[in-house]
C-alpha cells in the first residue's frame, strides 16, 4: 500500500505539472448488510473512501493526446477491496482515418445491460461491483480504423491481469475465500501471455451491427483444480452484438461462441428496452427493460446468468439533478432463485452527486452461484465529490 | 466578394419575395421566408461555439451547464452536430453525437465517460427537457426547412427591427408542440422571437433572442437566448462565446466511435 501511495503521489505531482486538464471524483461509501454473513469473519457493515483522478493533456494539435486515470478504494477492514489500478495511461495518435492507443486502457464493447458477454478485453474488478462494470487497466496496442463500409479494431493485449476478489472480512464473496497469491494458468507464459482481439462495426440506418473476436487469456477463472485457487485458460470467442431502433424500441442482442477448456458453450443475452416518454404530460420517461440470458453449458459449469429473465423499470425524471432511479429483478427460470435491485442517483449543487443501492437476494438454490450471496442483502450509500 | 448562397439569398429576397407576395398565399409566403432565411444561413461550412446555459427555477435557484458545441453543415441532409460537457463536474467528458435527417428519425449517440461506452439512444425523445432545462431537445436541433409546414402572418415591428411574423407547425413526428409562432427580422433572418403552443394549443414557452453578432460578414448568431416556460416559471439562459466559422471541421471529427477520444 505504502508504494502503491508513493507512486500515486509522483504520479500526481507529474500529472499537475503536465497536465491540461484535471478530473475526476472522490467518494464517500457506506455498506450497510441486513444480517451477517455465511461466514462468521466477514464484517456487517464497512465506510469506505474512493479516489479517481485523470489528467488529460495534448499535443500537435490535438493530433496527439494522453491521459492518466487511476483508482484507489481505501478499505480498513477488508484487504482485497483496498487497492489501486491504473485505468488509463495512454497515448493517442491520430493519424486521418487511423486512431493508435498505446499504454493501458479500459473499454466497453457490447450493447445489453444484465450481462456483458462480448465485453472481454478488461478484466473485470470484481470487489468493485458484481455487475461487472468496473474493470481493470489493460496493456495494449489498439489500432481503430475508419472505412466507408465500418470500423475495424485491432488489438494486441500483453500481460494478463488477474480478477479482483474480496479477502475473507469481504461480503459479496464466494464461501471459499479466494487465494490470489498462486493462481494457476493453461499457458507456460502465465501473465505474459499475448492475447489478441479484433472487431468490425458499422452502422446501417437504424441498426448497429459489431462482429468479433478473441484469443487469449479467458477472463473468468475456473476453481477446478483446488479449492480457492483460480484457474486460468486458454479460449477464442467469436461475438456477434445487435442493436436496432424502431421508435420507443430499442432491440438488443449479445452472442458469444466461446472455444475454452472443459468445453465449447454458447451463451446469449438479448431483449428489448421500450420506453414512455413524458408520462402524464410531465419530464418524466419511463424505460422497460426485458432481457433473457442462456447458457449453453452443463449445469454446474454454468454462470449466474443461465437461463435467467432480467425484467427492469428506467426513470429519468428529466430534472435540474439529473435524478435517476433502476429498479430491475433477476429472476432464473428455473431454479426461481431471484435478486432485486435498485439504484438511484441525483446530482446536489453543482459538483456533489449522492447514490443508493439496495439488493436483494431471495429464494435462493443452493445449486446457484448466487447461492454464495444468500445472506448479503446490503443498502449502499455514496457520496461524491467531483471535480 | 460574396459566395454563391449568399448570392442566391440576395435574389431571392429582392426579387422573388417582392413579385411574389402580390398573388401568393400566406401558406407559400411562409415558406419562402423559411427558405430564404435558410439560404442567408447557407454556405458557413461548419461552426463551433462554446455555451453557458444557465437555469432558473421559479423561486430563483440557478445551476449552470457549460458545453462546448461542434457542428458541421451537410449539404442535402440535416447538419450534424457535436456537444461537449464540461460543466457540471459529474458529467464532464460526456459527449452528444446528433446527424439530423429533417423529416426523418435523427441518429443520435451518447458517450458515457464513467463507463467508457458509446451508446447509441433514441431520438424520438423530442419533446424531452435537454439537461433539465426548459429548452426541449427539438428547441437545439437543426432547423431545416422541411420539419415544418408555414404560413405568414403579418409583418411588424421587432425592437429597432422591422420583422416578418410567420406560424410554424411541425411536420415531424413527437413534437411536444401544435404550433410555433416566429419572428424574423427582415434584413438578416435573424429569428429574435419564438412562442410555443402545447398540444392543447396554450402557449408554452417563449424564447427571445439578442446580442446579435455577424460572423465572416454573413453569418449572424445569438450572443444571449432566453426561453420562459410560462406555465412552471422556469427559465433558462443560453449564452453563447467563441463563435468560430470554417475552422476546417470534416466528418472525421463528427464520428460516434470517436466520441471516446474527447476529453
Amino acid at each position: 500500500m505504502k508504494r502503491i501511495l508513493l507512486l500515486l503521489s509522483l504520479l500526481t505531482i507529474a500529472g499537475v505539472s503536465a497536465a491540461q486538464e484535471f478530473s475526476g471524483n472522490i467518494a464517500l461509501e457506506s455498506l450497510i448488510f441486513s444480517e451477517p454473513g455465511l461466514d462468521a469473519s466477514q464484517m456487517d457493515d464497512n465506510i469506505t473512501l474512493s479516489f479517481k483522478p485523470k489528467w488529460t493533456g495534448e499535443w500537435n494539435d490535438g493530433d496527439d493526446a494522453w491521459s492518466v486515470e487511476i483508482f484507489l478504494r481505501a478499505d480498513n477492514r477488508d484487504e482485497g477491496r483496498e487497492h489501486a489500478d491504473i485505468r488509463e495511461l495512454l497515448w493517442l495518435h491520430l493519424d486521418g482515418d487511423n486512431e493508435w492507443r498505446v499504454g493501458i486502457n479500459t473499454m466497453f464493447w457490447g450493447v445489453t445491460e444484465s450481462q456483458h458477454l462480448v465485453d472481454v478485453i478488461n478484466q473485470v474488478d470484481q470487489v468493485e461491483g458484481i455487475d461487472g462494470e468496473d474493470k481493470l487497466g489493460q496493456p495494449m496496442i489498439h489500432l481503430k480504423q475508419y472505412h466507408d463500409w465500418g470500423v475495424l479494431d485491432f488489438l494486441v493485449l500483453p500481460g494478463f491481469r488477474e480478477r479482483t476478489f474480496q479477502a475473507a472480512q469481504g461480503r459479496l464473496r464466494f464461501p471459499i475465500v479466494v487465494d490470489t497469491s498462486a493462481p494457476i494458468y493453461d499457458s507456460s507464459d502465465e501473465d505474459n501471455h499475448v492475447d489478441y482481439a479484433f472487431r468490425f462495426s458499422q452502422t446501417y440506418g437504424d441498426l448497429d451491427l459489431g462482429v468479433s473476436l478473441f484469443k487469449g487469456t479467458n477472463r473468468d477463472p475456473q476453481f477446478d483444480l483446488g479449492p480457492g485457487i483460480p484457474h486460468y485458460v486458454q479460449m477464442t470467442q467469436v461475438a456477434l452484438d445487435l442493436l436496432l431502433i424502431a421508435d420507443d424500441w430499442i432491440w438488443k442482442l449479445e452472442i458469444i461462441h466461446r472455444d475454452t477448456d472443459p468445453s465449447a458453450y454458447q451463451a446469449l443475452t438479448g431483449g428489448f428496452e421500450y420506453t414512455f416518454y413524458g408520462v402524464y404530460d410531465s419530464d418524466i420517461n419511463i424505460g422497460s427493460l426485458a432481457e433473457y440470458s442462456y447458457d449453453s453449458r452443463d449445469e454446474g459449469q454454468r454462470g449466474v446468468f443461465d437461463r435467467d429473465l432480467f425484467v427492469g423499470a428506467r426513470l429519468a425524471f428529466n430534472d435540474a439533478q439529473s435524478s435517476e432511479l433502476l429498479a430491475g429483478i433477476i429472476y432464473d427460470t428455473e431454479k426461481h432463485s431471484q435478486s432485486f435491485r435498485l439504484e438511484g442517483n441525483r446530482r446536489f449543487g453543482d459538483s456533489w452527486k449522492g447514490t443508493i443501492e439496495m439488493q436483494v437476494f431471495s429464494n435462493v438454490d443452493p445449486s446457484d452461484p448466487l447461492a454464495a450471496f444468500e445472506k448479503d442483502d446490503f443498502l449502499l450509500l455514496e457520496i461524491a465529490r467531483f471535480f | 466578394m460574396l459566395n454563391r448562397n449568399s448570392m442566391i439569398a440576395v435574389i431571392l429576397s429582392l426579387v422573388l419575395l417582392p413579385t411574389l407576395a402580390l398573388a401568393q398565399s400566406a401558406e407559400q409566403k411562409g415558406l419562402e421566408i423559411a427558405l430564404a432565411a435558410k439560404a442567408f444561413d447557407q454556405g458557413f461550412a461548419d461552426f463551433t461555439a462554446n455555451m453557458r446555459m444557465t437555469l432558473k427555477s421559479r423561486n430563483g435557484a440557478t445551476s449552470t451547464r457549460l458545453i462546448r458545441i461542434k457542428t458541421l453543415e451537410v449539404e442535402a441532409d440535416g447538419d450534424r452536430s457535436l456537444s461537449i460537457f464540461d460543466e457540471p463536474a459529474d458529467v464532464k467528458g460526456t459527449a452528444m453525437l446528433t446527424f439530423s435527417h429533417g423529416l426523418e428519425p435523427d441518429d443520435q449517440w451518447l458517450y458515457l465517460p464513467a463507463l467508457k461506452k458509446v451508446k447509441r439512444i433514441s431520438s424520438r425523445n423530442k419533446s424531452g427537457p435537454f439537461m433539465g432545462s426548459t429548452f426541449a431537445f427539438e428547441d437545439l436541433g437543426s432547423q431545416e426547412v422541411e420539419k415544418y409546414t408555414y404560413k405568414f402572418l403579418r409583418e411588424e415591428p421587432c425592437g429597432d427591427w422591422q420583422c416578418y411574423v410567420i406560424e410554424r407547425k411541425p411536420a415531424y413526428q413527437y413534437s411536444g408542440y401544435t404550433s410555433q409562432t416566429a419572428w424574423l427580422d427582415k434584413k438578416g433572418y435573424r429569428v429574435v422571437k419564438v412562442e410555443y403552443f402545447d398540444r392543447k394549443k396554450a402557449l408554452l414557452k417563449t424564447l427571445t433572442a439578442s446580442n446579435f453578432q455577424q460572423y465572416l460578414g454573413l453569418y449572424w448568431r445569438p450572443g444571449k437566448m432566453e426561453m420562459v416556460n410560462h406555465l412552471n416559471g422556469k427559465s433558462t439562459t443560453l449564452e453563447w462565446t467563441d463563435y468560430q466559422f470554417k475552422t476546417g471541421l470534416s466528418d472525421r471529427d463528427f464520428r460516434a466511435q470517436a466520441l471516446k477520444r474527447l476529453k
